[in-house]
Parts: structure tokens; C-alpha cells; sequence
């Protein structure tokens, strides 16, 4: 890692040489001073109104204020609620949430319980993607250190407040990281994206008033009330994009990885001079700002700030925050398709035009990128990504489509030449062996 | 096989995580996987009967999800991501390794039983490509040199040095990926 130039917040534990992210190790740097701050001793509204200061946003993809998310729950309702921490990450792309887990179990722990305080939920669920095994195991660990010590369970600290936390284990659906779809999973279902509203702030896990936060979004708890609401507002592109995000930097850079940086620096000093720059001699030709599901950036676009208004503006989102780095002589109608790809596979099937969409788009693209595409082809991608955003019951249907719409945009020459390639191969075999030269 | 036996302890921790029953489906499942690296038709019946479901509602649940294994594996189940952000670091070349070294494509195992080769999607690990999973490990920044060794560590010990992690126990304290 480069000279660290901006303090570290989240990754701060885990880049201390030595640092296992152990209990003990977690609260020798501090680790469960917020949760003795406030368990007991600051009414839970106290709690929401502190993040809502805040102005922290979730950092799941959506960017929606997290304290907002809150206040959703209905306030006189007496019964149970839960929290679901989303750690289904699987955003193409991104790959912070699984490295908070793996190396500073405790921290996202104490931001759980946090939250689990702030909005009365005794019930909480860790709902983290099936692949990560070693992750699951080392929150296990975790848990049975911090319900050992009393910072988790039944009757916290003895101040009479209880949040319990469990781990469960997602089987491999990209769809489960869409909160309704994660709910549907948790019940022991297919998980199919809900019909919205009801939202889950009413209806969520199994029909009653439910959050469900990202990782890295309930990671930042314990910092902001360590440190204050104030503190954090003051990082980052005040006051929409506050404090800092962990991008997921792939892709052909001399230092892919993750890296803590203030929102609001430019593109251009996250990829040159935090990820060290282009790997070899090939300039920068693309990027993507937000996962997969973002549509792609050109290199006019590098003074663009990582904050969520001026991605948006320009044309994308910053979504999960995994950017991946492309060099030129990369086919864009070919990164593009693997991507294509990727949504074909993870479509859950639910809606048709996201179903049938996905595989008439792969199809497409394939005979494209395998050079037999047809002189129709462009129009038929257009129309169809046309007919399929905006037009399921979930995001999925938008997400799909950006890396087709985006590269048409900024490439379409790529296409046409890919298309060009055919028709004259066809023209050949049009003419009579006997009358070529 | 009988898993309401074999499995007791497991299966009252799992069951007394959850106020509905159903919501234990997937880890009765996963637990059901151990036995054999896939889910019979005994297992989810008897299942269904645990949590007072019908077998349809846990074969729909069952069939939905990638991790959840309906047919054979080999004892080693190699998933080699594919999407682009592998792709764009060598994934391919990765697969091209593993079809000559195993002699099998994706899709298939190869005739000893022990390796099953299979091109995923993404796997969360874009910054560290290209990457594979073999059973519950992830196997990072590979070179062939590595793959090398990975396969002669599971032909002859069953498992691999070369694995990420495990970052909280002691004898690996403060390794990095």
C-alpha cells in the first residue's frame, strides 16, 4: 500500500502489523468502548438522530441515508424486530465487505449490536454469502468471543438490553444481495425479489418490521459514536456523501485492492496514484465506478469525484464501490458480454423481461462478439434493454442493462466493426467458389 | 442415512436459531451436503418432514440456489471464476491450465471421481484474480506454478497450504492475502 495519505477508519485496525482481529486485539484499539457508551445510557432515538446527523448512506449499492432507513419503523409498534446485516456481497467487482469480515470481525459486530439498540431488534441475522466459508467460520469465532465477554446475547454488559446476532449462510444467488430477496432466502425460500411496497421497514422478515444494513455501512457505527456525528459529516464531499468508502479497485492496475479514501477524491488519484497507476504501457480505455452494475466510464471521466452526486451526474453511479480498470486494446463489446453473462446466469426468473431479456441479450451479444452478428443486431440490443429496464420488480432489470446501453454509448464503432466483420464474411460465401479471385 | 441421528446436536443449534422453521432449511440442507458432497432425494424428504414442509417446498427451495448440489461432485470441486474481473487478469488461461492438467472440461469430473472442474461468476475476490474455489477454500493471484502445486497438495494430502487464510487463529496471525 502507497504512503497512507488519508486516515484510515475502517481498515484502520487490520492494516497494524500483528493485528489478528481477535476480541482482545479489537479492544485493545478501542473495540466495544462505543457499545459501553451507549447501551443503557442513550435512548435508542438518541442513537438514530446521532447517525442521521451523520449523514451516513448506505454503502450496500443504493447510497440510501441509513438513519432515514431507521426512522422507517413504526414507532408505537410493540412487537418483534429484526436486523439483517447484508454480507451477500456479490457485486462484481466488489470485495470490501468480505476483507471487514474476515480481518476486523469484531468491529462490524459492535455495529450490529449498535443498530440492533438504536431500532429495538433482539433478533439479528448476519445473512453472508455461501461462498464465504472462512468468513462465516471467523464471525462464528467472533460471536462466541463477544457473547463470552457479554457484548452480545442476552442482557448486554448488565444493562438489561439484549441483541443477539446469528450467522447465516446464503447457497449461491447473486439476487439474495436485493434486501427482499435476502428476506425471501432467510425464510428458507428461492429468493425472489418482494413486490415493494409493502417495504421491509413494515413487512420484513417473516412479515414483521425489518432493516437490513450492509456491512460496511454498520462497520462505521462504532466510529460515529466514538467520535461524533460532527466528525463524521466533516469527512468526505459534505453534506450528501459523507465519510469514507472502501473501494474495490480490479481490473488491469499495478496495485488492485481495497482502499479507505475520503468520498469525493477524483477517480483519477484513486487509480493513479492510490492503485498505482496502469500495470503496463497500455493507457487507460474504460472504467466502471460501481460494480457491475454501473454503467461504464471513459477517460474523460477521471476528474469525476467519488461521491454519489457526481457519478450520477456523470452518467453512472457509485453503487457498491468496485471499480474496475480496463486498458486500452480491451474489446469493450466482449467485457461487456462477460458481464451480459453474468446477469443471464444470476437472473432468479421472476419477472419476463428480465428472464427472457437476459437470454436474448447473451445470445446476441455472443453472435456479435463471435463476429456472425447481424445488421439488425444493434437495434434489437437497444430495444430490448429499453424494454426491460424500469420494467421488473426489482433493480436487476436496470443493472443488467448498463454495461450493454453504456458501451453502445461510448463504443458503438466496436460493435459496428464486429458487425461489419460478419456481413463481409458472409458477402464471400455469397459469391460461387468458382467466381472469387 | 439417517440425519435426525447422526446429526442431533447440529440440528437442535440450527433449529434454535430461527422463531420459524422453515428458515432453517438451508443449513439442514447444507448439512445434508456433507454427507456425500450432494443432497439426496432421503435427505430433503426427510428434511421436509423436520421443519413440516411438503418435499416439493424444499425441492423449489433446493434447486434454486448453486451452492446446493443435487447430483455427484467430485470429492474436489474446482469453481474458477469467469466474470470479467478475472477475466480481464487471466481467468481463461486458468481454465485453459486446469482443462490439460485434469483432462476434463467445465461441467466435468474427471474419471477417478476426485476433481470436478466448474467456470463460475463472481466470487468477491475481483482485487486478488484470478482466483478459484476448491470445496470451502479460495485459492488467490494464481500462476500455473501455483495451480501446480495446489493439485499435487490435494492428490496427496487432501488439502493445500496454498489456501487463503484462516486470519484469526493464531498460527497464521497477521498474514495478509
Amino acid at each position: 500500500m502507497a504512503a497512507q495519505k488519508y486516515e484510515l477508519i475502517l481498515l484502520k485496525n487490520m492494516s497494524q502489523p500483528g493485528y489478528t482481529g481477535s476480541l482482545a486485539d479489537y479492544e485493545q484499539t478501542g473495540g466495544y468502548q462505543a457499545l459501553r457508551k451507549i447501551l443503557g445510557k442513550v435512548p435508542p432515538a438518541e442513537v438514530t438522530a446521532t447517525v442521521m446527523k451523520s449523514g451516513l448512506r448506505g454503502r450496500g449499492g443504493a447510497g440510501f441515508p441509513t438513519g432515514v432507513k431507521w426512522g422507517f419503523l413504526p414507532k408505537d409498534y410493540q412487537g418483534t424486530r429484526y436486523l439483517c446485516c447484508n454480507a451477500d456481497e456479490s457485486e462484481p467487482g466488489t470485495f470490501k465487505d468480505r476483507q471487514l469480515m474476515e480481518r476486523d470481525p469484531h468491529q462490524l459486530l459492535e455495529g450490529i449490536v449498535l443498530a440492533g439498540y438504536a431500532i429495538g431488534a433482539e433478533s439479528t441475522y448476519i445473512y453472508i454469502r455461501g461462498e464465504m466459508v472462512l468468513g462465516s467460520r471467523i464471525l462464528e469465532q467472533a460471536l462466541a468471543e463477544a457473547r463470552k465477554a457479554g457484548y452480545v446475547g442476552k442482557n448486554i454488559l448488565g444493562t438489561g438490553v439484549h441483541v443477539d446476532i446469528w450467522v447465516h449462510r446464503g447457497a449461491g444467488a447473486y439476487i439474495c444481495g436485493e434486501e427482499t430477496a435476502l428476506l425471501e432466502s432467510l425464510e428458507g425460500k428461492r429468493g425472489l425479489p418482494r413486490v415493494k411496497p409493502p417495504f421491509p421497514a413494515t413487512h420484513g422478515l417473516y412479515d414483521k418490521p425489518t432493516v437490513v444494513n450492509n456491512v460496511e455501512t454498520l462497520a462505521n457505527l462504532p466510529h460515529i459514536i466514538n467520535r461524533g456525528p460532527e466528525w463524521f459529516a466533516s469527512i468526505g464531499s459534505p453534506p450528501k456523501s459523507t465519510g469514507t468508502r472502501i473501494f474495490c479497485v480490479s481490473g488491469h492496475v499495478k496495485r488492485p485492492g481495497n482502499y479507505e479514501v475520503p468520498m469525493g477524491v477524483t477517480f483519477r488519484e484513486l487509480i493513479y496514484d492510490q492503485a498505482g497507476g496502469m500495470r503496463g504501457e497500455k493507457p487507460l480505455k474504460a472504467f466502471i465506478p460501481g460494480g457491475a452494475s454501473a454503467p461504464f466510464l471513459t477517460p474523460e471521466h477521471l476528474d469525476v469525484k467519488l461521491d454519489f452526486e457526481s457519478v450520477a451526474a456523470a452518467g453512472s453511479m457509485l453503487g457498491s464501490g468496485g471499480v474496475t480498470i480496463m486498458e486500452e486494446g480491451t474489446s469493450m463489446v466482449w467485457a461487456a458480454l462477460r458481464l451480459m453473462e453474468f446477469f443471464y446466469h444470476e437472473s432468479c426468473g421472476k419477472c419476463s423481461p428480465c428472464r427472457e431479456g437476459s437470454s436474448w441479450l447473451v445470445q446476441t451479444m455472443r453472435r456479435i462478439v463471435a463476429k456472425q452478428g447481424r445488421a439488425q443486431d444493434l437495434e434489437t440490443l437497444s430495444d430490448l434493454c429499453k424494454n426491460i429496464a424500469g420494467r421488473t420488480v426489482c433493480a436487476f432489470g436496470d443493472a443488467e442493462v448498463a454495461p450493454i446501453m453504456s458501451t453502445l454509448k461510448h463504443w458503438r464503432q466496436e460493435y459496428v466493426a464486429l458487425i461489419h466483420e460478419a456481413e463481409a464474411a458472409n458477402l464471400i460465401k455469397s459469391i460461387p467458389v468458382g467466381a472469387r479471385h | 442415512m439417517n440425519l435426525a441421528e447422526k446429526y442431533k446436536d447440529e440440528i437442535a443449534d440450527i433449529l434454535s436459531r430461527y422463531p420459524v422453521r422453515r428458515s432453517a432449511l438451508i443449513p439442514l440442507l447444507y448439512l445434508a451436503q456433507q454427507e456425500n458432497g450432494f443432497i439426496t432425494e432421503g435427505a430433503m424428504i426427510e428434511i421436509a418432514g423436520m421443519l413440516k414442509l411438503t418435499p416439493p417446498q424444499v425441492y423449489e427451495t433446493a434447486t434454486f440456489y448453486t451452492m446446493l448440489n443435487l447430483k455427484k461432485v467430485g470429492k474436489f470441486h474446482i469453481q474458477i471464476c469467469k466474470s470479467l474481473m478475472c477475466a480481464l487478469v487471466g481467468s481463461d488461461t486458468v481454465i485453459g491450465w486446469m482443462k490439460t492438467k485434469l483432462g476434463i472440461g467445465p461441467g466435468e469430473t474427471t474419471a477417478d471421481g476426485l476433481f470436478t472442474l466448474t467456470a463460475v461468476e463472481c466470487l468477491a475476490a475481483c482485487g486478488t484474480g484470478p482466483m478459484m474455489q476448491i470445496n470451502d477454500d479460495y485459492y488467490e493471484r494464481l500462476t500455473e506454478e501455483k495451480v501446480d502445486r495446489i493439485l499435487a497438495d490435494l492428490r496427496t494430502t487432501g488439502t493445500s497450504s496454498m489456501k487463503s487464510g484462516p486470519f484469526m487463529w493464531p498460527d497464521r496471525a497477521g498474514a495478509r492475502v
